[in-house]
């Protein structure tokens, strides 16, 4: 691997020249290699794997307060030896409950499925995919990884002070998270929190900065915007939306700080906590709640939109046909994209929100899925006639635009405010965002590892594994999330953990107790997963062919294992886009090949 | 050793799956893999169908034993709108649902990689766009109209006529108070709060004087008269869920919210209707609010307007019990001292 090219896009013939010179700092040591890396491809891989060991802890979280929530009155004496005395006596209690989905949530919808994800594929794909030979700037890039690492450790620290990590939910509204007396999760562990996201926003804008200048300045020659595969697309409104809203989420949390520390009110107002008066008068918590859901509600396209682009990838290519309304798709994007600065506040419908504005904010919610009713069609017009190859990748984006099709459904009974009065808050929600943002990004996530694994690694991944893993997998999530929406229907309202003192939401224990068995059991298959995962990077076949999936993409012409920099001699240049599948009968026509004399007009 | 069985089979049950994948993974190597693989085709071909087919029973196995399970029929007007909405909106996306996974999981079945069939390429077609941007937004556009026409009856004034209830949620309870005769609310300053004006009373406001507070019982509502709930929360955020009326509101610390919706069935009806002699409304706390949150329950009665006035002759408003005593020496109070104490300083200052 030639390790030591000087990043300077555009100028190819200079890059090459550079192998020769004697630049000590551009040896690749160990440390610059594996653990410094300015490589892309590296940074991807960090951000992965990083990703997937909070993957673990995330979901580990759930099946502990699935148990709880499954088997009420049972006691797991193997709790008690692990977490002391959060579980005296083998039960959870209530704080450390709340500790649980708070970290759950928080964990896996921004370590997971923001960095995890877009991390790793943003990281990967952008520069492979425009043709360019890293970043627009590799040092902030790595910096980016290392800023996520610090916020890891910051969260990963409150999980171990004496008074536990924050409580109070993901959303973290004051006062409940204000205030040091309302509650154990509100002590120092709500500062860790802040602090580690505050590092979190920080590597976020880095990375999406990064992303938006490679995508828009390194395209390689004949890319034009409208050549580029859909993955770069998603990517690129996954970047803008994120350097938008983060900021936003930031300015939300110090105030919070303050508001903690500092004896500022800008959230608290007559406030009379365990018989204590406190002084703050004036705030608004609800002030906090829009500035949250300003990134809360754009957070959730952060996460599906890459989701999005590559499933939109793995269909064409594995149809053999090209991605169908590549212009409709893009629209789709942009209009989604836009919409999600517009409707955060159908998170607030019941909080005394002026009813005027809650109909405007109805009106642009349910306004979202125009676009996404394209997307689906479109999807489903790839596939028809299509001469699809089931690998686990295209099994994956299938089970993608089935759960975006179940979750999005959802959606239009929440984004209705009158609906919302009765679902808000209760296991309809959960079952929604579970099924839309949570598993169906999951499930483009497995769909890109399956289908860029070669790229990463230059072997391939046990496919048997990989078809249990897919059909265990959807199969359990419908387990799990179907009937949690008749306990919505049923007013069940969302994080209680024991239902024995109400007589409204009591006569469901039998399908808490499935749900638990069927998510004990989805984990243990996404360990075996992962198994796979680790096992084949060092272990599994190699690949022997530069374009295994018969791909268009420009990621495809590089080596099997391409160096720092991508590709050896030049980068190649772009004739055509991406989806020439199929076309004047030939299986594909690369991107790379100019376009022939009598070529037919798509 | 239970725990210890479960981790044995499971690591057991893996491994024995890890060794039949790889060595399917050398038979294909070894049959040739081009074979291999149109025959793992073939199978996912198949269970996707299969997967198409179970799901749909499943969907439809799930509704017949869990309906039963969901409320009954709403007991507030509001109730009844919404549960209109949620009809029409269940039919509506139920019929995109089945059309949309059906051709979905169908094509994955039926364009299966074959020798036989060429991939037809298919770019684009403008008209298919505009179709199926029209109709979604033409269905859209029918649930927004309908959604919104019923928020704002809902969320529209209470009528004239409505009585008011004020609820106040705090770390892990709920306190009501009545307006009483004057039918209107005293002032409250939170910095008034003591352990005997748990609400804050202004006492110098003679709206307050006759004002009923209640706490540690249910709330009382007449049947089809409409009530405007005042909601009020010390601590934290809150929410009074109440669901058999579908009504839903937070509670804000500094912020005070109102709803209200008329109560169409009182209590006794309900226990006549769904057969549970036990039955009561419920009032849940929806906004997670600590650790108490999954307890944080409240009650609610409601009754016909006699049964209502005889309840409420029997109150005493908080300013008669704290300043008031009409017979001091039969019934103390199990903190006489803290309340004399108060009675005799306060007053004169009030």
């Amino acid at each position: 691997m030639s390790d030591t090219i000087h990043i300077h896009p555009g100028s190819v013939g200079h890059d090459v020249a550079h192998d020769d010179h004697h630049h000590g700092h551009h040896e690749q040591s160990f440390v610059t290699k594996y653990i410094f890396s300015q490589d892309h491809k590296t940074i991807g891989k960090q951000f992965l794997v990083t990703g997937i060991i909070w993957a673990v802890i995330g979901g580990l979280f759930s099946v502990l307060f699935r148990l709880q929530l499954g088997f009420p009155n049972q006691t797991f004496p193997i709790l008690e030896t692990f977490f002391g005395h959060w579980a005296e006596g083998g039960q959870i209690k209530p704080e450390f409950y709340y500790a649980l989905i708070t970290m759950h949530g928080t964990v896996l919808v921004f370590f997971v499925l923001t960095a995890g994800l877009s991390g790793t594929f943003a990281n990967l794909l952008i520069p492979l995919q425009v043709g360019a030979r890293d970043m627009a700037s590799p040092f902030l890039n790595m910096l980016s990884y290392w800023f996520f690492f610090l916020a890891s450790v910051v969260m990963l620290a409150s999980l171990f002070i004496q008074t536990g990590p924050a409580a109070g939910g993901w959303t973290v509204y004051p006062p409940l998270s204000a205030l040091h007396q309302a509650s154990e999760g509100s002590k120092l562990g709500m500062d860790l929190w802040i602090v580690s996201m505050a590092l979190f926003v920080v590597s976020a804008l880095l990375g999406g900065l990064n992303y938006i200048t490679t995508i828009l300045n390194m395209r390689t020659k004949g890319m034009s915007m409208t050549r580029l595969p859909l993955t770069i697309w998603a990517l690129f409104f996954t970047a803008v939306l994120g350097v938008l809203s983060f900021p936003v989420l930031l300015s939300g949390l110090i105030l919070l700080l303050f508001d903690r520390n500092l004896g500022t009110s800008f959230y608290l107002s007559d406030i009379v906590v365990n018989g204590e008066i406190l002084p703050n008068e004036g705030g608004s918590s609800i002030l906090f709640q829009h500035l949250f859901w300003f990134l809360g509600h754009p957070e959730v396209y952060i996460i599906l939109l890459p989701a999005m682009g590559m499933v939109s990838e793995i269909l064409s290519v594995n149809s053999r046909k090209p991605i169908f309304g590549y212009m409709a798709m893009l629209g789709s994007l942009f209009a989604i994209a836009i919409l999600a600065f517009l409707v955060w506040a159908h998170h607030m419908f019941v909080t005394g929100l002026n009813p005027f504005l809650g109909s405007v904010f109805v009106l642009l919610t349910l306004l979202i899925a125009v676009p996404s009713a394209i997307k689906v069609f479109n999807w489903l017009t790839t596939l028809w006639r299509g001469n699809i190859r089931l690998f686990p990748s295209t099994l994956f984006a299938i089970g993608f635009v089935s759960l975006f099709i179940s979750g999005g459904l959802t959606g239009i009974f929440l984004g209705n405010s009158t609906i919302d009065i009765h679902l808000h808050d209760t296991m309809f929600v959960v079952a929604h965002f579970h099924i839309v943002m949570g598993v169906a990004s999951m499930f483009g996530m497995f769909a890109g590892i399956y289908h860029w694994f070669p790229k990463m690694f230059g072997r391939n991944l046990n496919f048997t594994l990989g078809y249990i893993h897919f059909w265990v997998t959807i199969v359990g999530a419908y387990l799990i999330f179907w009937p949690m929406h008749y306990e919505g229907f049923a007013g069940m309202p969302r994080r209680y953990l024991d239902k024995s003192v109400w007589k409204s939401f009591n006569n469901f224990g039998d399908l808490d107790a499935m749900i638990t068995i069927v998510s004990i059991i989805v984990f243990a298959v996404q360990l075996m997963f992962l198994f796979n995962f680790f096992y084949s990077i060092f272990k599994g076949r190699k690949v022997t062919n530069n374009n295994p999936w018969g791909s268009t993409t420009l990621e495809w012409t590089t080596p099997i294992n391409p160096g720092h920099g991508n590709w050896t001699g030049e980068i190649p240049e772009v004739h055509r886009w991406a989806y020439d599948y199929g076309k004047d009968g030939r299986e594909f026509i690369p991107q790379t090949e100019p376009v022939g004399a009598n070529e037919s007009k798509h | 050793m239970q725990t210890f069985f479960i981790v044995a089979i499971l690591l057991l049950g893996f491994l024995i799956t890890f060794q039949i994948a790889k060595a399917s993974e050398y038979v294909s190597v070894i049959r040739g893999e081009e074979k291999a693989k149109r025959q793992t085709n073939k199978v996912n071909a198949f269970i996707m169908l299969a997967f198409l087919i179970l799901g749909l029973i499943g969907v439809y196995y799930c509704n017949e034993s869990l309906k039963g399970k969901i409320l009954g029929e709403a007991a507030s007007n509001h109730g009844k709108h919404i549960d209109t909405m949620l009809d029409i909106t269940i039919a509506l996306t139920g019929v995109v649902f089945i059309i949309t996974q059906v051709l979905l999981f169908w094509f994955g079945y039926k364009y299966q990689e074959s020798d036989k069939r060429k991939a037809f390429y298919y770019p684009h077609n403008n008209k298919l766009e505009v179709i199926w941007t029209v109709i979604p937004a033409i269905a859209l556009t029918v649930l927004v109209g309908f959604g919104i026409f019923y928020w704002f009856k809902i969320t529209g004034d209470a009528p004239a006529n409505a009585m008011e209830v004020e609820i106040t949620g705090s770390q892990f309870k709920w306190e009501f108070r009545y307006p009483g005769k004057d039918k209107t609310f005293g002032k409250k300053y939170y910095k008034k709060t003591t352990g005997d004006n748990p609400l804050g009373q202004i006492w110098e406001d003679g709206a307050n004087r006759d004002d009923i507070y209640a706490t540690g019982e249910p709330m009382h509502l007449v049947v089809n008269k409409p009530v405007r709930l005042v909601i009020n929360a010390k601590d934290v955020i809150h929410d009074v869920g109440l669901i058999h009326f579908r009504m839903k509101m937070d509670a804000v610390p500094g912020t005070p919210t109102t709803m209200w919706f008329t109560p169409t069935k009182t209590t006794k009806d309900m226990a006549k209707e769904t057969g549970n002699p036990d039955f009561v409304f419920e009032i849940s706390c929806d906004q997670m609010c600590g650790k108490g949150h999954t307890n944080m329950r409240g009650e609610i009665i409601v009754e016909t307007q006699e049964e209502y006035d005889v309840w409420m002759a029997k109150k005493e408003s908080q300013y008669d019990k704290l300043f008031n005593k009409k017979q001091p020496a039969t019934t103390p109070a199990p903190d006489t001292t803290k309340q004399t104490t108060s009675v005799t300083m306060s007053k004169p200052n009030h």
